[in-house]
């Protein structure tokens, strides 16, 4: 009896001693996420390296390696020259505009009144509903016959029925269209942003350049920017990778037109890889995202090392 | 007396563009609450007033889109995806972060930004090799390919959300524990989950709503309805051919947008924290 409950315990006790060593209980709790992680990010990811120098299709799924040759013939083809530029125009037109409205609903939104927080939960809203829902209300807002925006310009007497713009039909209005969705998505993000980097810097520092005689834009542009800059540059980070990278407002908006307009690069992935089952084409395309990618990732491990010093 | 008129005038103007701001965020969302109570002889007539309502308002669109629709079918998936994630997610998140923040030092700083990082990994560029594997394992066409997939950025954002909860929680009241007997492992289990339910909390609230703010994943790997999560069936399914049904389509829309909003409004806090802790002391 005594004999087989001390058998039992023995492995038991070897096993706990081994879960008592910090570093390897340590990578025991970490390994699940980081395989999840490599098994599917990182293994994916190249992947799509491979795809992008092979000659695969759904069609022809051969492992063929062709090199260089899918983003030479990229390259060449001028839609795709024009949806490149269509995604710097979408990112930083977004972003600018985006950026714009958030450092002024801050500054609103500093200030206590009443209804302050019911006005923040609804300033709040664009960014927190999914944005192919929002999208969606957008379109109809949108809509060439009952558009409302058009509604209420006819109404005002700024147009006439007969010369109420298209939007999403029109070349560069449609561009416009994507840009103002992706910045009154992005906003309210960028206010939050700005608050939580204005509202960490302590009192007493701006106080103590009030006495020392800094005026209203000298307290604002060499006391509070410069201290409310690294965590601007993480939210402009984020706001880059996600815009550089989103296919959903411009599929759910304009599907990429009218006749490629509006085009940016995931969609056009989306458009070459998936719908017209060109994989090896369409992972060259969406690879076209990583010299970006990389130069965001170097930016937000320098603001991330800070934390560190 | 002109003091008076020109503290009026700032007033008015502060007042004008906070109204300003909250039309512009504001709007679509009465514009999805109005158009899904109209009638359709209402929302279809350029000369109505499109305001408000100028027949009596109707709960038609909803009727349909109960009765006739999948959207019952896209909520209960979405839920059942949503749970999954949320379960795969804490399993896997929860000891990542833990252990990042106190057992494996400086590599587990180097590991623990490495895992952020692929936050930023965008589903457009792993949507084809993805699709694939998805295939592979006999997942296509199916909602459990989104629950296999969402947590590549749940995941991430956990841990990293974890790991900073972890790192400011003092570390004396796990040693305590360790010194009255309690091994490494119980002392996570018995002494730091139970302190950490505000942070688990958040996480259980924002890994569910980043799996309905999805989109990409779910319009790439679904094309049948009864399999579609939420978002991608009102986005997409509630189309016949060229007409879209407006009406519908916004009552579907304002009714998952509503949880999402409630909840991010209560945890917006801890979700800036999350994303900016690298930033600010």
């Amino acid at each position: 009896m005594v004999a087989i409950t001390d058998r039992a315990a023995q492995p038991a006790s070897r096993f706990r001693f081994i879960l008592d060593r910090r570093e390897v209980l340590g990578s025991l709790l970490v390994a699940p996420a980081v395989l999840y992680v490599l098994l599917l990010v990182g293994l994916p990811f190249l992947l799509a390296v491979y795809y992008s120098v092979s000659a695969y299709t759904i069609y022809d799924p051969s492992w063929r390696f062709v090199g260089l040759a899918n983003f030479r013939q990229i390259i060449q083809d001028p839609v795709f020259l024009q949806t490149l530029g269509n995604t710097f125009l979408f990112t930083f037109g977004s972003q600018f505009l985006g950026l714009v409205l958030g450092k002024f609903g801050a500054l609103l939104l500093l200030r206590p009144f009443p209804g302050r927080r019911i006005v923040r939960a609804l300033i709040i809203l664009p960014w927190a509903v999914p944005i192919a829902l929002a999208t969606v209300a957008w379109e109809w807002m949108f809509d060439s016959l009952y558009s409302v925006i058009n509604w209420t310009l006819i109404a005002l007497g700024i147009i006439t029925r007969g010369d109420a713009p298209n939007w999403l039909g029109t070349p560069h209005l449609a561009m416009l269209c994507v840009i103002v969705v992706n910045a009154w998505r992005f906003f309210p993000f960028a206010i939050v942003i700005f608050l939580a980097g204005i509202t960490a810097i302590p009192q007493d520092v701006i106080d103590a350049a009030t006495v020392d005689g800094a005026g209203f834009w000298r307290r604002n542009y060499q006391i509070i920017l410069p201290m409310i800059l690294p965590i601007m540059a993480v939210g402009l980070i984020f706001g880059i990778v996600f815009t550089f990278t989103d296919l959903s407002i411009v599929f759910l908006l304009t599907n990429g037109g009218p006749i490629d307009a509006t085009s940016v690069l995931g969609f056009k992935g989306f458009q070459v890889g998936i719908v017209s089952g060109d994989v090896s084409h369409g992972a060259a395309i969406s690879l076209f995202m990583l010299p970006v990618l990389f130069f965001v990732v170097i930016g937000m491990l320098r603001f991330i090392r800070r934390r560190e010093i | 007396m002109p003091r008076i008129v020109a503290n009026a005038a700032r007033g008015l103007s502060f007042y004008g563009a906070v109204a300003f701001f909250v039309v512009l965020s504001a709007f679509p969302f009465y514009w999805m609450l109005i158009t899904s109570l109209k009638t359709n002889a209402d929302l279809y007539s350029v000369t109505n007033i499109p305001f408000w309502f100028n027949d009596a308002p109707t709960l038609e669109h909803f009727r349909y889109l109960f009765e006739q629709t999948l959207f019952a079918r896209w909520l209960l998936n979405s839920l059942i995806i949503g749970l999954c994630v949320v379960a795969i997610t804490l399993v896997t998140a929860l000891p990542a972060g833990y252990s990042l923040a106190r057992m494996t030092g400086r590599n587990g700083e180097a590991l623990g930004i490495g895992i952020f990082l692929t936050y930023l990994v965008p589903p457009t560029l792993l949507f084809l090799p993805l699709s694939r594997i998805v295939a592979d394992l006999g997942l296509q066409n199916s909602m459990w390919s989104l629950v296999l997939v969402y947590p590549t950025f749940t995941i991430p954002f956990c841990t990293w959300l974890l790991m900073g909860f972890f790192k400011s929680m003092p570390v004396e009241i796990e040693e305590a524990a360790i010194v009255d007997g309690c091994s490494l492992l119980g002392a996570f289990i018995k002494m730091a989950i139970p302190l950490s339910l505000p942070a688990i909390l958040t996480v259980v609230i924002f890994t569910f709503t980043l799996t309905l703010q999805e989109f990409v994943y779910a319009l790439t790997f679904i094309s049948s309805s009864a399999q579609k999560p939420v978002t991608l069936g009102v986005a997409t399914d509630l189309i016949r051919g060229d007409i879209f049904f407006w009406g519908e389509i916004m009552a579907g829309a304002l009714i998952a947008s509503i949880p999402v909003a409630i909840a991010y409004n209560l945890f917006l806090d801890r979700f800036i924290s999350g994303i900016t802790s690298g930033a600010v002391k």
